[in-house]
């Protein structure tokens, strides 16, 4: 008989919890400010935040915590954290 | 060009995290350093317990947490294991500050006398933070916590950081490393050189805690740089015991960094403890001469 050890789950089944409810601030990027450095992608403690076809990033407002790392690390300030509406 | 590799790739969202958390970007930077080809190790802690809640799991690595106080004996037993069947699978430990400095440390110093195959990352913020905010021998000097209160008979915690590097050094680690979640690049290149050093090597990364320090979450990484600056966080590598690295820094008095806590905030309401500020201020300095942080300026020109 196979027996389970321990408990077990599928990689990256933590997407079902979609943490961008928590959010109080919402980070909105500028692009015509954007500079295409990439502190922000580096920065997010999530790894929410994604670089487009063009190369300019945005990040997924379904996880997205509003921590406001990316708008705090910004060099050009092209992120503002706006209060968020629901 | 190589395909653009998402940074959620090994260390997916919707982790419990608080916002702003340095715990959560060690792990994401780490994953992202050693790559899929990677076994992790988790002790219990505070990055276990949000990024695993039951049947969740932020890991899109191979994961495994036993206990608190064996992870390094379960990489240890992995180690042999993969070497048995010939496999190159890589080994990286995750342990917090607690799992490290003081409840892992008899299988930790087993692990690193067997001399295994494996990289320890030490997410260090500098408290139990998991449990509540209890403090743990990487606790820096005057640090308030839950079982540390500052109060009118305490300044809070009353010893100082322990040299953990130092002590893995002894040990005959090749590899010993202290990195920061401000300094990307250099985190992910020490985690990579630990990675590709055979043999036990230790990587301790401080990690502020938004919620145990008491500091707003987009602070985290300008709280981290500081503590570079004043020189609390030194910065290096060493190979074979020797120190091969250092951080340079033109030193900011400790104050900049211990004012934008508020596990420090005793030390400045209501009253302004001189005495204490100079103790922690001449730690940073002995850290100053010790690893020879400070840049020699150039006499300035009449």
């Amino acid at each position: 008989m196979a027996l389970a050890v321990g408990c077990r789950a599928r990689p990256g089944k933590s997407r079902d919890n979609k943490t961008g409810s928590w959010r109080v601030f919402k980070p909105v990027f500028d692009h015509d400010k954007c500079s295409k450095c990439g502190m922000c992608q580096t920065l997010c403690p999530e790894g929410c935040v994604h670089e487009d076809t063009e190369g300019f990033f945005d990040p997924d407002y379904n996880y997205c915590k509003g921590c406001g790392i990316c708008a705090a690390e910004c060099p050009k300030e092209a992120i503002a954290m706006k209060q968020e509406e629901k | 060009m190589a395909e653009k590799k998402n940074t959620c790739d090994l260390f997916d969202c919707g982790h419990r995290a608080c916002g702003g958390c340095g715990a959560s970007l060690t792990a994401r930077l780490v994953t992202e350093a050693a790559g899929p080809e990677t076994i992790v190790v988790s002790s219990t802690g505070c990055m276990e317990v949000f990024s695993t809640p039951y049947p969740e799991t932020a890991w899109k690595v191979p994961w495994i947490h036993s206990l608190f106080e064996n992870a390094a004996a379960v990489a240890s037993g992995i180690d042999a294991a993969l070497k048995k069947q010939g496999r190159k699978e890589k080994i990286v430990i995750m342990g917090g500050d607690g799992a490290t400095f003081d409840i892992g440390m008899i299988s930790i110093s087993g692990a690193f006398e067997r001399g295994h195959d494996f990289t320890y990352i030490c997410y260090d913020n500098e408290a139990y933070m998991n449990t509540g905010i209890q403090r743990s021998g990487a606790t820096p000097l005057d640090a308030s916590t839950t079982t540390s209160p500052a109060g009118s008979q305490s300044f809070g915690n009353k010893r100082p950081k322990k040299d953990m590097p130092a002590i893995l050094a002894a040990h005959g680690a090749p590899y010993v490393a202290t990195a920061s979640i401000a300094y990307p690049a250099d985190l992910r290149q020490k985690v990579e050189k630990a990675i590709n050093t055979k043999g036990p090597c230790y990587v301790q990364v401080h990690a502020p805690c938004c919620t145990g320090w008491g500091f707003e979450g987009e602070q985290t990484i300008a709280i981290a740089k500081l503590a570079i600056e004043t020189g609390l966080w030194p910065n290096f590598e060493m190979v074979d015991g020797k120190v091969t690295k250092v951080k340079k820094v033109v030193r900011k008095p400790v104050t900049e960094y211990l004012k934008t806590q508020k596990r420090f905030r005793h030390l400045f309401k209501p009253k302004l403890q001189e005495a204490e500020i100079a103790a922690i201020q001449a730690i940073a300095d002995r850290n100053a001469e010790k690893y020879g942080l400070d840049i020699k300026l150039p006499p300035k020109k009449e």
